[in-house]
């Protein structure tokens, strides 16, 4: 078997069992965005263009919520900061890479993959070792495309009173599973929590995503600095 | 902005920010103080979407009483808690919200 379709193969086994939580939060999307007014070529390009399921998710909340497009932009640029925690890891196995790879891969770079090539790359130093990335991405981007689909189909079955705009928090709460055993992790999750509902109606252009996180963040680094030095 | 150009602006950060990591980051970049605290960006974001999802109504005005999202949100954080399994969490946050309003 060629080597590159060894790889490739690799990444897609490797990243399958991290689908599973991926499949309701793609449904709910679907179903959601549908709900709240968009149409089902709109929500499928949505899948397709942004291809990330909380930058999807927080483009619906703060659009249903009536918030003006720079927000939801720099909101949903906000929400994908975090990425740039492993951007440092991972480039420097794909820099030898061209200009175009570096640009498909961009594309197919989700949470998913990233934690499993990241694995796979610290352990293999073969020159094709991005294909693993690639096989991940690819096996992520059928997944939530499928099921952002099935969403929209099914979303024209479900009765509204099943409230599920409530799969939206809980959705984001399950994102935070590990951090709620951190006693810092706590109280920046409540500062955060605190600030966005408080000031829900009171900062302008429904920026209150934006002025949480800013405010939470500070306190985590306030924190972690006292931390230290009580150590 | 029409919803097809706010899609792809929001198509576009993101976009950025996955190639910016790939492409125009290095580690060196980041000593580790900013590590610890790009860590905690999920921390400080994602409840500014969950706590007004839960304790707001569709108005934006408080709704502390007969609200049974936040007894089923507690329930899911308390599961989430124990198992570490986010469809565990989704699953049981839905079942409680959905026992309280149909069964209660």
């Amino acid at each position: 078997m060629n080597n590159k379709f060894r790889v490739f193969l690799k990444g897609i086994f490797d990243v399958s069992p991290l689908m599973i939580p991926v499949v309701p939060f793609g449904l709910i999307f679907g179903v959601l965005s549908i709900d709240i007014g968009f149409s089902p070529i709109e929500t499928m390009g949505m899948s397709l263009i942004v291809f990330g399921g909380a930058s999807q998710i927080v483009l619906l909340q703060l659009f249903s919520g009536g918030a003006s497009s720079l927000v939801i932009i720099s909101s949903v640029g906000a929400v994908n900061s975090r990425h740039l925690l492993y951007g440092a890891v991972v480039s420097e196995h794909l820099s030898d890479l061209k200009l175009v790879w570096k640009i498909v891969i961009s594309y197919f770079l989700v949470d998913q993959a990233f934690a499993r090539s990241n694995e796979y790359f610290k352990k293999n130093k073969d020159k094709d070792k991005y294909f693993h990335l690639f096989g991940g991405g690819i096996t992520c981007w059928v997944i939530w495309q499928t099921t952002t689909l099935l969403g929209i189909v099914l979303g024209a079955f479900i009765p509204e009173k099943l409230g599920l705009s409530f799969a939206v928090p809980l959705t984001f709460l399950a994102l935070l599973v590990n951090d709620f055993r951190k006693l810092i992790n706590v109280i920046v999750i409540i500062i955060s929590g605190l600030v966005a509902t408080f000031g829900f109606n009171y900062v302008p252009y429904k920026a209150y995503v934006i002025v949480a996180g800013v405010t939470a963040l500070l306190t985590a680094a306030i924190l972690t600095k006292l931390n230290k030095k009580n150590e | 902005m029409s919803n097809w150009l706010l899609i792809i602006y929001c198509g576009l950060i993101t976009f950025l920010t996955r190639f910016s990591m790939i492409a125009l980051l290095k580690k060196e970049m980041f000593n580790d103080r900013i590590r610890e605290i790009l860590s905690f960006v999920p921390s400080a974001i994602f409840p500014a979407i969950i706590f007004p999802a839960i304790f707001l109504d569709n108005s934006g005005d408080f709704q502390l009483e007969n609200n049974p999202k936040i007894m089923a949100a507690i329930i899911a954080m308390l599961i989430g808690i124990i198992s570490q399994n986010i469809i565990a969490t989704i699953i049981s946050g839905l079942a409680s919200y959905w026992f309280l309003i149909f069964m209660v």
